[in-house]
Order: C-alpha cells, then sequence, then structure tokens
C-alpha cells in the first residue's frame, strides 16, 4: 500500500508544496485525488529535506490545502505507445481525447535520453518539398531539424501544412512515412486547421496529435513535445519508420516554461525567460536525428512566431543556435501577396551542403544556390540604393539585378498553397532568373556548368 | 578510497545538496546516490556541501548517500586519448556505443581510458637512472602520426629502482619505480591530474611563431600565433563551426582538442565521419590520428559542460608538455558561460550582468591564460593555442560572454551576417576584426613567407578601409558619379573580396592554401592594382582598365591554380603587366598629341 499525504502547505500557481515527505524520487510521477473523485497528476520538481515541490498537470484549480490527496509513484512519467497510435488524438500527458480509449503495456519514459553523437548517422538524404525556396535554397534533410520563424499572422501553418502535404523522401516506401503533431497554446481554429489538411491530403491515419490548446493548462504543455518525441523516437527507433514532426507554437511553450519558472521564484535571465531554456529547448530539439541501429529518421519542423517579428529574441535566438539552419518568413514578402513569402537570405539549411548536388539532386545546385543567394542579396544594396537616387539613374547592371529581383520573387517564390513543383524544375527556374544577368556576374558557378545549363 | 561522506537532503536539476558532509572538501569529486553519479563539490556550509552533479538527476531520491573520493574531479591522462571521443568529464563515448545503445545510458560511473588494451612500450629509463618531474621514462607508438611520451608528473622525482623492459602492456601497470627521500612512487601508463589546475611549465616563451591555418583571411589578415589566443563570435549561421570545422582540418598544429560544447550532436557525427577520411597536407595521415573530440551536446548533462573545457585544456596541457604543439578549439564557450549561469542561478547567487554570476570575467581569464609557448619542465618547446567560438545572444558583440573575451584574446575574428547572408564564407569581417599578433610575427613572416608580405597586407587593408567608405558615398549618390581611380578601388576591393577573401571549404583546391601560394595571389592582386591605377591617371577610361576578361580570370585565380603549380601566377602578372603596358602606350601617346 502506498503512503498517501493529505495536507498541503502551499499551493501556487501550477505548484503545491507538501512537507513530512519521507521518500520522494526527483523527477517522479505522483498521483493527486481531489475531493476523493478527481484525479490528477503531478511530477516533483525539487525536494528539499522533508518538504517536496510537485508542478501539477492539469490545473490546480479546486485544489485546497486540505481535500487532496498525493501518492508517489515512485517512476517517472511515461506515454503508452503502439503502433495504433497512428491516426489518434492525446492530450499533452498522452491520455486519448478522440473519445475512444487506448491501451499499451509498452510504456516510455518521456524524457528520452540523450544520443550519443557516436551512435548518430549523419542525415544525407533530402526531402523534396515541392517548394522551390526550400528545395532550391535551404534544402530540408532527412534527419534534420529546420524551424519555421514567423510572425503572428504570417502564413506559417498553411506552409507546414503544405510540406506535409508534398514531402517526398527520395526512396522511402510511402507506407513507411508517418507524421507526430505537436500542439501547443495553438487556438482551436488552429488546430482544426490542421486537421482538415491532413484529412485533405489523405494522411489522416498516418498522424498522430498530441494537443494542448490555448485554454488547456499550461503545465501540459511542457509535456505535450516531450510525449509527442517519445511517440516518434518509437515509430522511428523500433518501428523504423520516417517521422515528421511538427511542433507548433515554440514560443507558447518558452513563455509556459518562463510562467512555471517564475512561480518557482528562480533567478529569470534574459527578458524574464529562466537561465536554462538554452538546455530545455535543446533537450526537443537534440531529439530530432537519426541513429545507427535502425532505418528510420526524425525530421523536426518547430514553428515558432517571433514576438514582434524581432529576430533577437530569445526563443527563435536560441533556437536558431540549437536547430540546423531556420526558415524565415517575411512581412514585407507577405504584404507584396507573395506565397510563401520565405525571406531566402537570412534562411539557411546548414546540412543541405553535403546532401545536394551530384548524386542527390544535380551536379550544379551547390554553385547555382550560392549564386542565387549572392545576387540577391546584391539586389537589396541596389533596391536601398534605387530609393535614394530613384530607378532611372542606377546603372545598366543595378537594373539588371532589379529586373532578377523582381523575377525572383514572381517565377521563384509565389508559387501559390497549390503549387507542387519538382526539385529539377526548381533549379531550371532558377538558371532562367539568371539569364537576367550578365555572364560575367556569375562568377560563383564552375564555368563548365554555364555553359551546360546556361541555355 | 570512497568512503560515506553524507546525505542528500535537497535536489534541484544538477544541483544536490547534502547534510552531515563535514568530510567534504572543496571541489573534491563525489559519487552520487545508488547510481553512482559523479559530481564535484561547489559550496560548503556548516556540515551541508553542495553538490554539482554531471549527469541526470532524475531518479535520485532524498536520504541516498554521497560518497567521497578524496580527490579532486581529474582525468586519466595515457595512451588511448588520441582518436578518441570524450564526454565532458573524459568518459569515452566510443566504448559507450560499442555496448550496442545509440542513446547515452545512465549512471555510467567513472570510466575513462581502455584498461583492456595493450601498449608496446618502449622503455627510455633504466635502473640507476635520477628522473626528475617531466623526464621521460618510456614512449609509445600511440598513432602513426603522434609518439606518446610517457612523463614523470609534476612535482615528482628520484632514483630509478626498477624498470620494466620494453613490451606490451595496459595502462595500469608498473613500468618504473622511483625513489627519493625512502619513499617510492610507481609510475604507470597514465598519471591522474585535476582539470581545473593548470599543468606547472618550466617557463613561458613570448610569442613568435605563425600557426599556419591554411586560411588566406587569417593568415595573411588576422594572424593565430603558437601559443595564443583568439575568439570567433557571430550570431547563427554565421559559420563559427565550419571555421572550427576548417581551423582543426588544416591547421600546422602537432594535436588539435576539439571541444563541442553545448553544440548539435550531428556536428560531432560530422566530424567523426568526416575526419578520418581527410588527409593531413604535410603527413598524409588521416587527420582524425592527431584529434581528440570532447563532446557535451546541447541535451546532454549541464553540469559536465561546464567541465568540458577544463577536460580539454588539461588533455591538451599534457600533449604539450610531451613537447608538441596544441590548437584546441572550444566551440562555443558561450555555451560554458550559460552552464556557468545556470547553476550559478541554481544556487541563488547574486546575479551581475544578464544573469552571469559576477565571477565569469576571471573564470574566462583563467581559461585563456592556460594557452601559451613555453619550454615544458622536460626541457623541450611546446604550446597550446587556444580559439573559442563565442556566440552572442541575437548576435549583439556587446554582450558580457563577448565582451569578456575580447579583454583577454588577441586575434578577434568578428563573424558577419550580412556577409553570410551573401553567402560570403568564411565571413570574417575584415573591418571589425583584428590581430594583436601582426608585430610579434613580423620576423616569421619576413623568414617564411616574404618580407614583402606583411607591406601588401597592409596596403590591401587600406584598400578596403577606403572602399569601406566611398561605399557609404555609393549608397547615396551611386556608383557612376565617382572619378575613376576611386571607381577602381571599388572595382580591386571585389576582387579582393571575392577573389581572396572568400574560400570555399568544399572545393579542393581551395579548402587548404599554403602561405607560398597566399603570397603570389596578393602579388597578382597588388600588380593588378598598380598597373590599373597607372592607367587610369594617364587618363584610361575605366571601361578599358576594368577589362572583364582579366578580372575574372584573377577573381577565379583560387580555384584555376593548384598548389603544385602555383608558379602559372607568374604569368598572371606578366599577362596584366602586357596588358596595361599596351593601355599605357595607347594614352601615352594620346595624351601627348593631345598636348602637342
Amino acid at each position: 500500500m502506498r503512503v498517501k499525504y493529505l495536507k498541503l502547505d502551499r499551493i501556487e500557481g501550477p505548484l503545491i508544496v507538501l512537507s513530512g515527505v519521507r521518500e520522494a524520487v526527483f523527477g517522479e510521477l505522483v498521483d493527486i485525488e481531489v475531493n476523493g473523485s478527481q484525479r490528477k497528476k503531478g511530477k516533483v520538481v525539487q525536494i528539499d529535506r522533508d518538504r517536496v515541490v510537485i508542478q501539477v498537470f492539469e490545473s490546480t484549480s479546486g485544489i485546497s490545502l486540505g481535500n487532496t490527496s498525493v501518492a508517489f509513484t515512485g517512476h517517472p512519467m511515461t506515454v503508452p505507445l503502439s503502433r495504433d497510435i497512428l491516426g489518434r488524438i492525446f492530450n499533452g500527458i498522452g491520455e486519448p481525447i478522440d473519445g475512444a480509449g487506448f491501451y499499451s503495456d509498452k510504456k516510455y519514459d518521456i524524457n528520452g535520453r540523450p544520443i550519443n553523437p557516436v551512435g548518430r548517422r549523419y542525415p544525407r538524404n533530402y526531402i523534396q518539398t515541392g517548394i522551390s525556396a526550400i528545395d532550391g535554397l535551404t534544402t530540408l534533410i532527412r534527419g534534420q531539424k529546420l524551424p519555421i520563424f514567423s510572425g503572428d499572422g504570417l502564413p506559417h501553418n498553411e506552409l507546414a501544412a503544405q510540406i506535409v502535404k508534398q514531402a517526398k523522401i527520395a526512396g522511402a516506401r510511402e507506407d513507411n512515412f508517418a507524421i507526430v503533431f505537436a500542439a501547443m497554446g495553438i487556438k482551436h481554429d488552429e488546430a482544426d486547421f490542421f486537421r482538415k489538411q491532413f484529412e485533405l491530403s489523405g494522411v489522416l491515419n498516418k498522424v498522430v496529435m498530441y494537443v494542448n490548446l490555448a485554454d488547456d493548462p499550461i503545465v501540459e504543455r511542457i509535456t505535450t513535445p516531450r510525449c509527442a518525441l517519445t511517440a516518434a523516437e518509437y515509430l522511428a527507433f523500433e518501428q523504423d519508420m520516417h517521422i515528421l514532426v511538427i511542433m507548433t507554437n515554440m514560443t507558447n511553450y518558452s513563455e509556459a516554461l518562463r510562467e512555471i519558472s517564475s512561480a518557482r521564484e528562480e533567478v529569470p535571465s534574459r527578458r524574464g525567460y529562466p537561465g536554462y531554456l538554452y538546455s530545455d529547448l535543446a533537450s526537443l530539439y537534440e531529439r530530432a536525428g537519426m541513429i545507427k541501429n535502425a532505418e528510420g529518421s526524425i525530421t523536426q519542423i518547430p514553428i515558432l512566431t517571433m514576438p514582434n517579428d524581432d529576430i533577437t529574441h530569445p526563443v527563435p535566438d536560441l533556437t536558431g543556435f540549437i536547430t540546423e539552419g531556420q526558415i524565415i518568413l517575411s512581412r514585407e514578402l507577405f504584404q507584396k501577396n507573395i506565397y510563401p513569402p520565405i525571406n531566402v537570405l537570412p534562411s539557411l539549411s546548414r546540412l543541405m551542403k553535403e546532401s545536394i548536388g551530384e548524386g542527390y539532386t544535380r551536379e550544379d545546385h551547390p554553385d547555382l544556390a550560392n549564386q542565387v543567394f549572392s545576387a540577391y542579396s546584391h539586389v537589396q544594396d541596389v533596391r536601398s540604393l534605387a530609393q535614394v537616387i530613384g530607378e532611372d539613374d542606377l546603372s545598366e547592371l543595378d537594373k539588371k539585378y532589379l529586373e532578377f529581383g523582381r523575377q525572383f520573387e514572381q517565377k521563384l517564390l509565389n508559387q501559390g498553397f497549390e503549387g507542387n513543383r519538382d526539385v529539377i524544375e526548381s533549379l531550371d527556374i532558377m538558371w532562367e532568373l539568371l539569364r537576367v544577368l550578365p555572364k560575367e556576374e556569375l562568377n560563383r558557378i564552375k564555368p563548365e556548368y554555364i555553359d551546360k545549363y546556361l541555355k | 578510497m570512497e568512503k560515506h561522506a553524507g546525505e542528500i537532503i535537497y535536489i534541484n536539476g544538477p544541483v544536490v545538496k547534502a547534510e552531515n558532509a563535514q568530510g567534504l572538501k572543496m571541489r573534491e569529486m563525489v559519487l552520487v546516490g545508488k547510481k553512482r553519479l559523479i559530481g564535484e563539490v561547489i559550496s560548503i556550509s556548516k556540515d551541508t556541501a553542495t553538490i554539482q552533479v554531471y549527469e541526470e538527476t532524475s531518479g535520485l531520491s532524498r536520504g541516498e548517500e554521497i560518497l567521497s573520493t578524496g580527490s579532486p574531479l581529474s582525468v586519466k591522462l595515457g595512451p588511448g586519448i588520441l582518436s578518441n571521443i570524450f564526454d565532458g568529464i573524459e568518459r569515452p563515448l566510443l566504448a559507450m556505443y560499442k555496448d550496442g545503445n545509440a542513446f547515452i545510458p545512465e549512471g555510467v560511473g567513472l570510466v575513462s581510458l581502455d584498461e583492456q588494451k595493450q601498449w608496446a612500450v618502449e622503455m627510455v629509463a633504466k635502473e640507476g637512472d635520477y628522473l626528475t618531474a617531466g623526464q621521460v621514462y618510456a614512449t609509445i607508438q600511440e598513432t602513426s602520426m603522434i609518439r606518446h611520451r610517457l612523463m614523470v608528473p609534476p612535482h615528482l622525482k628520484g632514483k630509478v629502482v626498477f624498470a620494466e623492459r620494453s613490451g606490451s602492456y595496459t595502462i595500469e601497470q608498473t613500468l618504473v619505480t622511483l625513489e627519493e627521500e625512502g619513499s617510492r612512487h610507481e609510475l604507470k601508463l597514465y598519471q591522474l591530474w585535476p582539470v581545473r589546475q593548470p599543468r606547472p611549465v618550466a617557463k613561458r616563451n613570448p610569442i613568435g611563431k605563425l600557426l599556419v591555418t591554411g586560411q588566406r583571411v587569417i593568415d595573411t589578415f588576422f594572424p593565430l600565433a603558437k601559443g595564443g589566443t583568439a575568439a570567433i563570435p557571430g550570431g547563427f549561421g554565421t559559420g563559427k563551426t565550419i571555421t572550427q570545422h576548417q581551423l582543426a582540418k588544416w591547421s600546422d598544429a602537432d594535436i588539435i582538442v576539439y571541444i563541442g560544447v553545448g553544440e548539435r550532436g550531428n556536428e560531432m557525427t560530422e566530424v567523426l565521419e568526416d575526419f578520418p577520411e581527410i588527409k593531413d597536407p604535410r603527413s598524409g595521415k588521416s587527420i582524425m590520428e592527431r584529434t581528440v573530440l570532447i563532446a557535451n551536446t546541447s541535451n546532454m548533462p549541464v553540469a559536465a559542460r561546464e567541465a568540458s573545457i577544463y577536460t580539454g585544456i588539461t588533455i591538451a596541457e599534457y600533449f604539450r608538455d610531451m613537447g608538441y604543439h596544441i590548437a584546441i578549439m572550444a566551440d562555443s564557450t558561450s555555451r560554458w558561460a550559460e552552464a556557468l549561469r545556470e547553476i550559478s542561478g541554481r544556487l541563488e547567487e547574486m546575479p551581475a550582468e544578464e544573469g552571469f554570476p559576477a565571477y565569469l570575467p576571471s573564470r574566462l581569464a583563467q581559461f585563456y591564460e592556460r594557452a601559451g609557448d613555453i619550454e615544458t619542465l622536460g626541457g623541450s618547446g611546446g604550446s597550446i593555442t587556444v580559439i573559442g567560438a563565442v556566440s552572442p545572444a541575437g548576435g549583439d558583440f556587446t554582450e558580457p560572454v563577448t565582451q569578456n573575451t575580447k579583454r583577454v584574446v588577441s586575434t578577434f575574428l568578428a563573424l558577419d551576417k550580412a556577409l553570410a547572408y551573401a553567402r560570403h564564407y568564411p565571413s570574417i569581417n575584415w573591418l571589425r576584426s583584428y590581430s594583436g599578433y601582426v608585430t610579434d610575427l613580423k620576423d616569421w613572416y619576413d623568414e617564411n613567407a616574404s618580407p614583402e608580405m606583411l607591406e601588401l597586407r597592409a596596403k590591401l587593408l587600406r584598400i578596403l578601409q577606403e572602399e569601406d567608405k566611398l561605399q557609404e558615398i555609393v549608397k547615396l549618390v551611386g556608383e557612376d558619379i565617382l572619378p575613376d581611380d576611386q571607381r577602381l578601388i571599388l572595382e580591386i576591393s571585389r576582387v579582393i573580396k571575392v577573389g581572396y577573401l572568400q574560400q570555399n571549404a568544399y572545393h579542393a583546391d581551395d579548402a587548404n592554401v599554403s602561405l607560398a601560394k597566399q603570397y603570389r595571389m596578393l602579388r597578382v592582386i597588388d600588380a593588378l592594382y598598380e598597373n590599373a591605377i597607372k592607367c587610369v591617371k594617364k587618363g584610361a577610361p575605366m571601361s578599358k582598365v576594368k577589362n572583364d576578361a582579366l578580372f575574372y580570370k584573377i577573381t577565379t585565380m583560387k580555384y584555376n591554380v593548384p598548389e603544385n603549380r602555383q608558379e602559372i601566377l607568374e604569368d598572371y602578372i606578366r599577362e596584366i603587366r602586357d596588358y596595361y603596358d599596351g593601355l599605357d602606350k595607347t594614352y601615352s601617346k594620346g595624351g601627348a598629341r593631345h598636348e602637342g
């Protein structure tokens, strides 16, 4: 018979404190019973002599100092998993919320274990998303973590849904592909949008959803991505599937972390976020990848909105230091009615260099991408000059760059929500754009490729 | 050796407190709980000791036992370190993986160097010798590139009363027994050394040797010195890691210690997969044979991140003491500083700037001061060059880690977001970077490159600085309005930027460039400028002076002139002279006619 503790010392936000505890394990799961009927779960977050601080999932409302009993389980928080999770919807602590029950005797610790760098396989195979700006310039690689940095009101959800709809992994079987979707603090209509999109693209029975909506308890927001990634690891590394994990929205997640940290009266660092925000985010993002003794892979596309479009805000800043690149959406392009409004200059895929070119996409791809980046970066200088002296007074060469910029945005970027292009098609469009410029300007491309592809 | 030293009363993340812990010493290594997690005592108050734990603390419970080890956090120094990869406290990740699990298991305990492996030892010391600290008593060919010298540990000396014969031994076997004033010391194949204590040296030498990196922007413009210190700050996506990798691959140090501090797991995997394939340009052997990797990826325990740079530099000092030149790369020191901040926060210490503890500057200084060109106790020369990446929050160089690092390093390679966006790599900004070693290295350049090299460097830097000023004007009025000599500055700067400063890490002929070729390339650019400006002054129009084909040829010389045929560059200079001499004649004549 487990010991039950019947009296609390203090309740504060999502935390409860009780004393006189004889045995407690750091990080263990606790069962909480309110008024003898309502059941909740919690986790030990601090032990100080016989005083234990517990973080309560769901919410602490209804709890009083005397109406609650607490029992320690002695094991960490786990989530039950089997192949049957595909097509199901769970809440942030892994309980089904789609009306049916779920049982599996296989339970997994949601915190996972860090992957040994020696045990990793370096990602070297690209995923074709059908989006030129991504396939051509910031190629997504199987096993990569590539976040979308967006702003409120920008079409990041559409972009993520389009990637899910169009993604093709070179050399992988269709039926071996699944999506794990973690929703953290998003609105009901956003969750509905994703559900509808999954349904429309016919992948609904390949999606596992872990959902914590904006009005759900914030403590569960912390466990939502952990449950989702544990499910992803199970499917990828035990069932050898290729998993695409969409996590939205990491800003909400980080805010939940800050709220709990402040309730625990921890010393804040930048903008009130806890000092361990980097380590905490890393414990999620680093769960992407591939390992040597399994066939499957975990590719992560976390979505975050930059508060006030500020990329130096701690959440995008720390994310950028951990993830393997980023795709940045631009309000300016969005206002020009360009979809997807990807600002390619600050966008980056760190893993693409080894996974494009000969044997993967096409031999000219690395040089070509490099040249297009360099030219489009010059377009920005020319545009600011044109604002000062007017377009007419630009040199002939700069006028050509302006035209290149216009075509780049209209022909390459603006492909629409339904546009699905083969990677070779995207590369050919890039060559077409370069035709606007004089040949001497193409100093990043091997001359032989210019002769071969610049028709 | 291990004895009971208290029980756990408090757990908060990596911070644990123990009571009844009067026996513990500050900075002592302890084993925490049933799983014997490794920890270090970081403060003591009355009978309570605060311990930072180098492993995940989930699963610990109150009342579990603390064991004292009696010694400070130390690493084992001996054969088996090279070509290996360790975690932040020198536990072998390769060996952990061999047990078949791609994930790092819990409670690995105190393991480090392979105790089973037999090493072919060649004895140097024989009975009757008198050995002092730092003297070599045996050697081992550890990899085909590096001979491992077993040295008498610092603070020990004595007469050899026993010496084994050369042969095959494991690291725990005794090779030599020393006797001094009646006490005996057994010397095995390894020694232990506390990571936070610098290993002693005989004396420090002044800086005077270039660390050749094969990277043009560094070797020519912002040189690193053997025994010097450097920082590479840059926001995310500016190419810090790739710059560090380039230095690890191509610099002419004997041994590279690469520490991944709180960075991506895949980056360490990349090094593990790539380095064995890359040949060292000097010896032709795989560069993995001279490399040691320390990995504490961002999701590994944060306290071990704090320890990892000390583990790395202690290993570097050990090899330096054998008389080798070491380059140590820490990517990134900001993660180390954040680990300090995280632990400091959990201890509820008074925060200074941006939540970092007040002792951040002194800790940074202590780390970088372990660099140096020195004479070892054994009498040979060695050096440690420290190159630290810095990841400033929001790319803002005014934040505390960058600022405090700037105070203690001499070479500052500022990475620039705008350059990275234009895919100008390495994105080292030539106006914000500096090297304090240029004067110290003058003699070295004179002797090993050319007395002209530094003059050309200064000249090209002046051109680049002038270009920067001109760009301000161009932004307002456009390029066409400038006089021709200023337009030439812009054109030459373009050649310097694209043709010289940009270097392609993935191009066989461009990834690594010898100093001799760098000097020749500088002369080509200088010849272009000098001949062109002469013609501009004579009134030749820009359309003629900027010959597109010639400029294109010079901009792409880095790809077209391989290392073993660099004399072609002399033809380039002749071609430049011929073209401009022709132009010169036309306009001299034209000018004469006009005047007449």
